[in-house]
C-alpha cells in the first residue's frame, strides 16, 4: 500500500480506537451536568454505573459498549489528495485492522441472508462522506443499533413548521427505554428525503455543550416525558438536541430524527501528508 | 444496597422495584437464539434458582476472558420467557424492561433486574468466564456461563407487579 494510504488506514484505526474507548469531553460533561441535577435515586444510580464504566474503559483500554456499532466515516481532503478508490480502500483497511486490534464486535451482515462479513465492512459500507478541506482529516462516528433503530423521517407539510417539536418529541416517546437514554437527538430539517437524514446524522457530530433556543425548546419538551436514564424514570431523558438545516423545495418540509444513545462516541485524527 | 448470590430462592419475593442490588454468583447469558434452543433441546444447566442475562458479549477466547458484556434489549425475549420461569428461573437481567405479560408471569416467583445499557466495561470487570453451552450459536448468541462478583443492578420489575418501566 502507498505510504499515504497506509497512513490513512492507520489514522482510521486510531480514530476508531479513540472513539470506542474514550467519550468526547463535551458528552462526559453533559452527563455530569445531568447527574448533578438529577433528583430520582434510581436514575442517579444508573449515572454512577455510567461514570464507573467510562473510567474502566479508559483505564483498561477496552470498548465502552459491546455494541461497537456500524462505523460512519467523514473525511476532509485537501487539493493535493486525489479522490480515487484507493482512498475508500484505505478506510476499509483501517476498519479491518481496528476490528482485530480494539477489538470490535463484528456487526456487518448482508441485509437479507444476515451473513456476517466478520470484519465490519461490506457492500456499500462504510459510508464515507467526503468534503474538501485544508487537511486530510478522519472523523469516525460509531453508530450502535439500539438508538439507530429508533430513528424516523417524515415528509411534513410546509404549513406544519410549528409541529416540528411535537414530531421530534413523539419519536423519542415511541422509542422509550430502547435507545439507551439519556439520548442525544439529531434533527435534519429541509433538503430532500435523503439529505434530511444526512443532516440529522451530521448534527450529532457537533459538540453538545450549547444549544440554540429552538434546540433547547425541543430538549425541554422531551425531558417532560419522564422516560429517564435507561427508561427507569427521572429528570433527564435527553442530553441535547442538535439541529442542522438545509434549503428545500417550496412544497416540501422533510424532517429526519436520528437518535443517539448516551454513549455518543466520535474520534478525530489528522493524517500527515 | 442489598447483596444477593445465585442460585436465588424465596429471597427474591422480598425485593421491590427500585431496590439496588449487588448480584454475585453464576449467571447464564441468553439472547433470542439461545431461548429458542433451550425451548427445543432443554437446559444445559440446572434452571432451579438460576439467573439469565440478556447479553451478547465480546469474548476473548484465546485468553478465556469476558472483554465487554453490557445488556441487550430484553423486550425481544417477551414471548420467550414464560417457559424459563416455569422451569424455575428466579431472575432475569437486561435493559429496557419487559411487557405487561412478563410482569404477570414474574408474579410470585421471580424478578427482572435492570443493568445499565452501554456499561459493557463495568460489567466485564465484575465477571469471570466459567464455560460455554450451545457454542454452535456463536459468540453473541451462545450461552456463556459467567461468575459474577457484585454486579450493580436495580430491581426493574418485582414479583408483586411493581414495574419501574411502567408509565
Amino acid at each position: 500500500m502507498d505510504p499515504l494510504y497506509n497512513r490513512l488506514a492507520s489514522a482510521v484505526e486510531e480514530a476508531i480506537h479513540q472513539a470506542e474507548t474514550i467519550l468526547p469531553p463535551d458528552v462526559e460533561e453533559a452527563l455530569h451536568t445531568a447527574y448533578n441535577k438529577e433528583t430520582n435515586p434510581t436514575a442517579r444510580g444508573e449515572f454512577e454505573n455510567i461514570f464507573a464504566n467510562l473510567q474502566i474503559a479508559r483505564e483498561k483500554n477496552i470498548p465502552i459498549c459491546q455494541d461497537t456499532g456500524i462505523l460512519v466515516i467523514y473525511l476532509t481532503i485537501p487539493e493535493t489528495v486525489p479522490l480515487t478508490t484507493k482512498l475508500y480502500d484505505a478506510v476499509s483497511e483501517g476498519i479491518r485492522r481496528a476490528t482485530k486490534s480494539v477489538p470490535l464486535r463484528p456487526n456487518a451482515v448482508h441485509p437479507l441472508t444476515r451473513k456476517n462479513s466478520g470484519d465490519n465492512t461490506g457492500a456499500g459500507i462504510p459510508a464515507v462522506h467526503i468534503l474538501p478541506g485544508d487537511t486530510l482529516q478522519v472523523t469516525v462516528f460509531p453508530k450502535g443499533a439500539g438508538s439507530e433503530n429508533m430513528s424516523q423521517i417524515r415528509m411534513m407539510l410546509p404549513s406544519e413548521i410549528s409541529k416540528i417539536p411535537e414530531f421530534v418529541t413523539s419519536v423519542v416517546k415511541d422509542a422509550g427505554s430502547r435507545p439507551c437514554p439519556p439520548i442525544v437527538v439529531g434533527v435534519g430539517i429541509g433538503g430532500t428525503f435523503d439529505s434530511a437524514a444526512s443532516f440529522a446524522k451530521e448534527a450529532l457530530l457537533s459538540p453538545i455543550n450549547s444549544m440554540t433556543s429552538f434546540e433547547q425548546e425541543i430538549c425541554d419538551s422531551i425531558n417532560q416525558l419522564g422516560i429517564g436514564v435507561m427508561g427507569l424514570g427521572g429528570d433527564t431523558t435527553c442530553l441535547a438536541v442538535k439541529v442542522k438545516e438545509g434549503a428545500c423545495h417550496t412544497a416540501s418540509l422533510p424532517v429526519a430524527v436520528n437518535i443517539q444513545c448516551w454513549c455518543s462516541r466520535r474520534g478525530v485524527v489528522e493524517v500527515k501528508l | 444496597m442489598i447483596r444477593l448470590t445465585t442460585p436465588l430462592g424465596d429471597e427474591v419475593l422480598d425485593l421491590r422495584a427500585g431496590d439496588r442490588v449487588l448480584l454475585s454468583g453464576t449467571i447464564y447469558t441468553a439472547r433470542d437464539e439461545a431461548h429458542l434452543k433451550i425451548r427445543e433441546k432443554g437446559f444445559p444447566f440446572d434452571p432451579k434458582g438460576a439467573v439469565i442475562y440478556h447479553c451478547g458479549p465480546v469474548i476473548d477466547e484465546a485468553q478465556n476472558k469476558v472483554v465487554a458484556a453490557g445488556p441487550t434489549t430484553s423486550a425481544r425475549m417477551n414471548n420467550l420467557t414464560k417457559f424459563m420461569l416455569d422451569a424455575g428461573i428466579r431472575g432475569l437481567i437486561g435493559k429496557g424492561g419487559m411487557s405487561a405479560k412478563v410482569r404477570e408471569e414474574l408474579r410470585g416467583r421471580a424478578v427482572y433486574f435492570a443493568f445499565t445499557g452501554g456499561c459493557a466495561a463495568l460489567a466485564a470487570s465484575c465477571m469471570e468466564l466459567a464455560g460455554c453451552h450451545y457454542s454452535e450459536l456463536g459468540m453473541a448468541e451462545g450461552i456463556w456461563e459467567i461468575i459474577l462478583t457484585d454486579l450493580p443492578v436495580v430491581v426493574g420489575i418485582d414479583a408483586h407487579g411493581g414495574d419501574l418501566f411502567e408509565r
